[in-house]
């Protein structure tokens, strides 16, 4: 039963947005309880979905002066836990946030607002063959606020970089509630300032609300050409990955799907014509000038041959393309074929080592009797392990956990890390110590104070809250906590 | 009280959702209210956690799984292949048996979805009622004593005393060369509001070489009831409709509301007639892309957008048939039309229990129209075609909005 202040609190925010825009009724809360990571769950106090600057500031300083802890929220598709409310917090939403506030068509940049998704920016400026590089897999509905927050990157990202790459300025609502601009649109970042966009991007929401984004949009490139190679082992499909990229050739995208992966898709809507015999795919995308796609289209065909490929599939016409592409974008959906819930983790590895991991990845699965599989970034070694289990079952719960928390430990023990896109979160707080120790961690912890002071703005996120084995001790109490959760 | 086995049903069929969100942004209500409850993503999570007890006041749920249009094109876009739409209709079920709405309002309506809606004679009277009273002033009667709900008074002006037709039951034959046989489904809205579509339906199969069956003994489909929670009306119409149409030759019908229903009695009913049944029937303009044109239409020279109505598009999965049957009118140019597989929020009687969230998407619907740049609009379903007029009338357009079966006939005078 809430207090009678917070009662008030709550009649409160239903008078400034009304019941449609400020929901309050705990039973309708439950569907904010969580993020693509449904593990872990935490109720909201309320939701309120803003519709302009303004609003999004009073709703912040409206907190601040009851000292109640917020957080933003796009799509909900984060992976890692993001805007799931921690002690409470009230989920501010920024869907209703979509406008294409401006676009440059000569100066190639946008300015929009955050709930836009991010694929919607693409259509709005495809008529000037112009479009949003940063394309996550999920970028359907995703939205460019919540892209910014996680820094996310996509299959692309490999050729044109990350997020990060892409922001020009932002507007924020500091935690405190008020407002501010970092990054200027006309220049390149960093030179003549403090490079807070950069700070900004990345910092998992918990850094203010992105209110306005200026992003830069890139050029259509000349030519576009798809292939899809099918091997009969995961090491010749790896092994033509690094003979690509150390021939020189700088593909637009490098990306393996396992056979696990390869049937799931092939029997969801997202059927791409895969051939379920082959052991991986490796989908690989070139673009340019036409006269450079065609010399490298050539020598990656050699490739192919060499590392013994069972089948090659090619497409430049953009129907086909996006019908090869097709099953790559909707891979994580098509796991839901194989059970009820799904834990997607997100480690890198150096490229070279991607064979050897995976092997290492599947006797942890095999250890812990999960079923695994795997969609990756291969061109940056970015895996993507997904796990498929049913979340009713308490001890299958507790051995996915525990595959998981091996898979990022080898991950880093293999020089990579604990994440490649899908950020901390909440889902791997206890992860963070096996890459910085308690000196970086402090650093990163005072930072977020100079912005996040009373820690009101998604608490809990991101930045482990005690340093050092502390963190690692409370893998096990994570695990029995969910196991407490799930009896509850 | 609850069927259990269905109850179990629909829990596990929650189950397929991985809660990755890719269907959010084809939602209709997401996409105007920006709520995860009114996203599919949401509504599955909320009935999930209704069936695992862990929502405490099932009342405080309703509105946001009431507000669903049914349109399923969540369905289309999910890769884990969630049947959303039986779902939804079998929580809506249980919950109708469980937790009752209250209030007059509801009570009313299932008043009228059980014993007017259902009951062909009944709704002819009820209509005929709506059209009298149009012309003599009663309206506001009408709608002071809750007789009509609000919104259902707007849709009244449209159906002129003409179109209360006589029933066109019984054995029709071609002129010439006979190429089959089929039997059609008449449908209760469609044969009231606009018995004359049913007639040109009639003109066209015969026209391009089919006898045509109309048994008499036909109901209504059940797909209102079904949608709103009343199963167990829809049961019994299903069967008598099974019986009406005996034999094996294709049932052919041309409201996509309808259609759907008719392709879910398998599902619903769960035995072999019923699937058999299922089977059989198809929409007009599939049945007519299969089997190919005989008859040349007339030409038609104007620009046509082809709206595709949610439960042809997304429950019946037919997609190409009735722009590629346009394609063959002479004369007749088919715009691009980008947004034509969004819900026009007609949904069934949607646009009469949530008038203003159908108001809303109706008018986003007919602003998109109007960007088309087309002259007339057809689409296949007596629902959509009704909102559609509706609301491109309201933002100043006078587009016409035909049944695309309308386009089809070789001689368009004729019937
Ligand atoms: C099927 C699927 C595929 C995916 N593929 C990829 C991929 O290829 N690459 C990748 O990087 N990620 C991927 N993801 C993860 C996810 O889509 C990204 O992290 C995405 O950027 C999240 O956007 P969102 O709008 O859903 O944000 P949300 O999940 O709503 O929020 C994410 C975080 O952003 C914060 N946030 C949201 N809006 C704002 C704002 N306006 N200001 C400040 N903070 C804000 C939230 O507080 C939260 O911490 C995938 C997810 C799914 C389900
Ligand atoms: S697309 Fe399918 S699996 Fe994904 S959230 Fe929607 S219903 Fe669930
Ligand atoms: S059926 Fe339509 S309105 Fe209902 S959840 Fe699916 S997309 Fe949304």
């Amino acid at each position: 039963m809430l207090s009678t202040h917070m009662q008030d609190v709550l009649r409160q925010l239903q008078d400034r947005f009304g019941e449609q825009r400020a929901l309050v009724a705990p039973d309708e809360l439950r569907a904010y309880e969580c993020d693509g990571f449904t593990i872990e769950k935490g109720l909201p106090l309320a939701v309120v979905v803003p519709e302009t600057t303004a609003e999004v500031q009073w709703v912040v300083q409206f907190f601040n002066t009851h000292g109640i802890p917020f957080v933003a929220r796009g799509a909900g598709t984060c992976l890692s836990g993001g805007p799931t409310p921690n002690r409470d917090a009230v989920v501010i939403e920024t869907a209703r946030m979509k406008a294409v506030l401006d676009v440059d068509y000569d100066d190639m940049i946008a300015v929009v607002q955050p709930g836009l998704v991010n694929l919607h920016l693409t259509r709005e400026v495809c008529g000037e063959h112009l479009h949003y590089a940063p394309d996550p897999s999920s970028q359907s509905v995703c939205t460019i606020g919540g892209n910014i927050a996680e820094n996310s990157g996509g299959p692309h990202c490999f050729k044109y970089g990350m997020t990060t790459d892409h922001v020009l300025a932002v507007e924020v609502v500091l935690p405190d509630g008020r407002l501010a601009k970092f990054g200027h649109p006309s220049a390149a970042r960093g030179p003549h300032e403090l490079d807070l966009v950069g700070l900004f991007t990345g910092s998992e929401g918990t850094f203010g609300i992105a209110t306005e984004i200026t992003v830069r949009l890139s050029p259509d490139p000349e030519c576009v050409y798809t292939m899809l190679a099918s091997f009969q082992t995961m090491e010749a499909a790896c092994g033509a990955v690094s003979s690509i990229v150390s021939a020189g050739i700088v593909p637009a995208a490098l990306e393996i799907l396992d056979q696990a992966t390869i049937r799931a898709v092939e029997a969801s809507v997202f059927r791409a014509g895969y051939p379920q015999d082959a052991a991986a795919v490796l989908l690989v995308e070139l673009d340019g000038a036409e006269l450079a796609v065609e010399e490298d289209a050539a020598e990656i065909r050699e490739t192919f041959r060499t590392h013994d490929a069972i089948r090659v599939q090619e497409a430049s016409d953009p129907e086909e393309r996006t019908r090869l592409w097709k099953g790559r974008k909707g891979a994580f959906g098509a796991m839901g074929r194989l059970s009820t819930d799904l834990y997607v983790l997100d480690g890198v590895v150096p490229r070279t080592r991607l064979v050897e991991t995976l092997q290492k990845v599947t006797e942890i699965g095999e250890r812990h009797r999960v079923t695994l599989t795997n969609v990756f970034h291969a061109g940056d070694g970015n895996l993507h392990p997904n796990i498929s289990f049913d979340g009713r079952d308490e001890d299958e719960r507790a051995r996915v956990l525990q595959a998981g928390h091996e898979i990022l430990e080898l991950c880093v023990a293999m020089g990579g890390s604990i994440t490649g896109e899908h950020g901390v979160g909440s889902e791997k707080l206890s992860h963070v110590p096996l890459m910085f120790d308690d000196a970086d961690l402090d650093t990163m912890e005072r930072v977020r104070r100079v912005f996040n002071p009373r820690d009101l703005c998604n608490p809990g996120k991101a930045i482990p809250e005690r340093s050092g084995c502390a963190e690692v001790s409370k893998w096990p109490a994570m695990v029995e906590h969910v196991l407490r959760q799930e009896e509850a | 009280m609850t069927d259990l086995p269905k109850a179990i049903d629909s829990y596990t069929k929650s189950l397929d959702c991985v809660h990755c969100g890719l269907c959010i942004e084809a939602c209709p209500t997401y996409d105007v209210l920006g709520l995860e409850t009114d996203s599919p993503r949401g509504r599955i999570y909320l009935m999930r956690a209704l069936a695992e007890e862990r929502i405490e006041d099932p009342y405080s749920i309703r509105p946001a799984l009431d507000r669903c249009l049914g349109c399923r094109a969540c369905e289309t876009v999910c890769p884990s292949g969630v049947q959303y739409g039986q779902l939804i209709e079998t929580v809506r079920s249980e919950m109708a048996d469980r937790w009752p709405e209250k209030g007059l309002a509801s009570r009313l309506r299932r008043f009228l979805l059980t014993h007017v809606v259902a009951r062909q004679g009944r709704l002819r009277l009820a209509f005929r009622f709506a059209w009298l009273a149009e012309r003599i002033g009663l309206r506001w009667l009408a709608r002071k004593t809750g007789l009509l709900p609000a919104t259902m008074d707007r849709l009244v002006p449209h159906v002129p005393a003409g179109r209360f037709r006589r029933s066109l039951a019984g054995l029709h034959k071609p002129k010439g060369e006979v190429r089959g046989r089929v039997q059609l489904f008449t449908g209760c809205v469609m044969e009231q509001v606009f018995g004359d579509i049913n007639q040109k339906t009639l003109t066209l199969l015969l026209d391009n070489g089919f006898e045509v069956e109309v048994p008499k003994q036909q109901r209504c489909c059940g797909a209102l009831h079904l949608h709103n929670g009343q199963a167990s009306v829809t049961h019994g119409l299903a069967r008598e409709n099974i019986e009406a149409f005996s034999g094996d030759v294709p049932v052919i019908h041309n409201s996509a509301g309808c259609g759907a229903a008719l392709a879910e009695y398998g599902e619903v009913l769960g035995d072999e007639d019923a699937e058999r049944f299922s089977a059989r029937c198809r929409d007009i303009t599939a049945f007519l892309d299969d089997v190919g044109m005989s008859a040349t239409p007339a030409p038609f020279p104007h620009r046509v957008a082809y709206d595709a109505p949610c439960h042809l598009c997304h429950a019946q999965k037919v997609r190409r048939a009735p722009s590629d049957l346009l394609r063959q009118v002479p004369d007749l140019e088919l715009v691009q039309h980008p947004d034509s597989e969004n819900c026009c929020g007609s949904a069934g009687i949607y646009n009469i229990l949530q008038p203003e969230l159908a108001g809303e998407i109706g008018r986003k619907k007919a602003r998109h129209l109007i960007e088309t740049g087309a002259e007339v609009v057809a689409t296949g379903n007596p629902g959509c075609m009704m909102q559609i007029r509706a609301h491109l009338a309201e933002c100043g357009s006078n587009s016409r909005v035909v049944h695309p079966i309308e386009l089809l006939l070789a001689d368009r005078d004729k019937s």
